[in-house]
């Protein structure tokens, strides 16, 4: 296992030698070529920051009316039987909008449970399989202003619930 | 997207006002226009650092070895994206990022292969292609890339497994395969629903 670590932490200073390399071995313009990606990435981060504002502020106001906790509260009763913590479900709803406020949630949950406890595994697995579906969607089709987005968020939505089931069903074999 | 960025507030506001947290959400407001500058800023300079990386990567051909290499798995998802449109490449470069965990690497591919598609989309409308979605209309392809992206593709969780250290947990790496094989799940069900839909007119 600390090999898989070791092997991770090379990908990326790796990745940047190997392209590096190959471009002086090609005697191309290296500088150049990457200051003109970097003045398009810069761009692209101009571009996508209006959006960024309209759904961090959304995200923002939903977390400050407690919205996470209650949808985690109200559904409590039907994962009783589950021995799941209510705020591992608000985790569930939270990772949907944003993995910042997701990975802070998890750390509250490690920090009250415990990080081998049952609750502190299904977290860390349930972030580990979705993503952030709602914050993609936004600034990958806000970006070619796409507004009608038809089946991706029901797509989106059945891989995250098949993820979510799935991580119940190998944290209840792993625990 | 209307919808779902209008409900967000819309709920966000109503029930902080019905269970008196309007206080909260005024700061809220405020504070998170401000947060979303912060977050800009603070990726700028490595989605700018990787943009550059790729641009040079995709001068020395690396790109296109990438994209020959995934050329199947890109053709059994995207059958309709035709070869050697540059949508192959960003795609391509977007997943494999993705897999290798380099968040930040893949978001500069993605938009690429966002833009990508919307071209593709705008020349199939030039040439009345039956396929053709509207202006503003998310394609077949994009849908396909939104669900398989948002699947969540990272083989190895680095940033979990840097926590469930720092909080003494037994065996830190436990999480690897049972998060492999949580992620594959997750995946296989965005695959067959995008196989599903892509049937459908």
């Amino acid at each position: 296992m600390n090999l898989i670590l070791f092997l991770s932490n090379c990908i990326i200073p790796v990745i940047i030698l190997y392209v590096v390399g190959l471009g002086l071995s090609m005697k191309l313009d290296i500088f150049d070529i990457f200051l003109e990606g970097v003045k398009d990435g810069l761009k692209t981060v101009s571009g996508i920051l209006p959006t960024l504002i309209g759904l961090l502020t959304a995200v923002g106001v939903l977390r400050a009316a407690h919205v996470f906790d209650y949808v985690g509260q109200a559904l409590g009763p039907i994962i009783e039987k589950l021995a799941m913590a209510p705020e591992v479900l608000s985790l569930i709803f939270i990772k949907l909008f944003s993995s910042t406020a997701a990975t802070g949630l998890m750390l509250d949950i490690f920090t009250e449970y415990g990080v081998d406890s049952w609750n502190g595994w299904l977290s860390a697995l349930v972030l580990s399989c979705t993503e952030s579906c709602i914050y993609t969607m936004s600034v990958y089709y806000m970006s070619q202003k796409i507004t009608k987005t038809r089946w991706t968020l029901a797509g989106a939505l059945t891989a995250a619930v098949v993820g979510v089931i799935v991580s119940i069903l190998l944290t209840g074999m792993l625990y | 997207m209307n919808k779902i960025w209008g409900w967000m507030l819309i709920i966000g506001i109503t029930v902080g006002l019905i269970t008196g947290k309007s206080a909260e959400v005024s700061t809220a407001l405020v504070e998170s226009a401000k947060s979303g500058v912060n977050h800009a800023i603070g990726m700028a300079g490595v989605v700018a650092m990787w943009s550059g990386i790729m641009r040079l990567a995709e001068a020395e051909g690396l790109l296109d070895i990438l994209t020959r290499k995934m050329e199947g798995l890109i053709h059994f998802l995207f059958p309709h994206i035709p070869k050697g449109h540059p949508a192959e490449k960003y795609i391509s470069l977007n997943f494999a990022a993705n897999v290798l965990g380099l968040g930040w690497a893949a978001t500069p591919a993605g938009l690429s292969a966002m833009e990508a598609l919307e071209q593709l989309e705008e020349e199939r409308r030039v040439k009345r292609h039956p396929l053709a979605a509207e202006i503003g209309t998310a394609s077949r392809e994009m849908c396909t890339f939104l669900v398989i992206n948002v699947s969540s593709l990272q083989l190895i969780p680095m940033t979990i497994i840097a926590y469930r250290s720092q909080f003494g947990a037994a065996v830190p790496t436990g999480i690897v395969l049972p998060g492999i094989l949580a992620t594959a799940a997750s995946t296989a069900a965005g695959i067959i629903f995008v196989k599903i839909m892509g049937r459908r007119p």
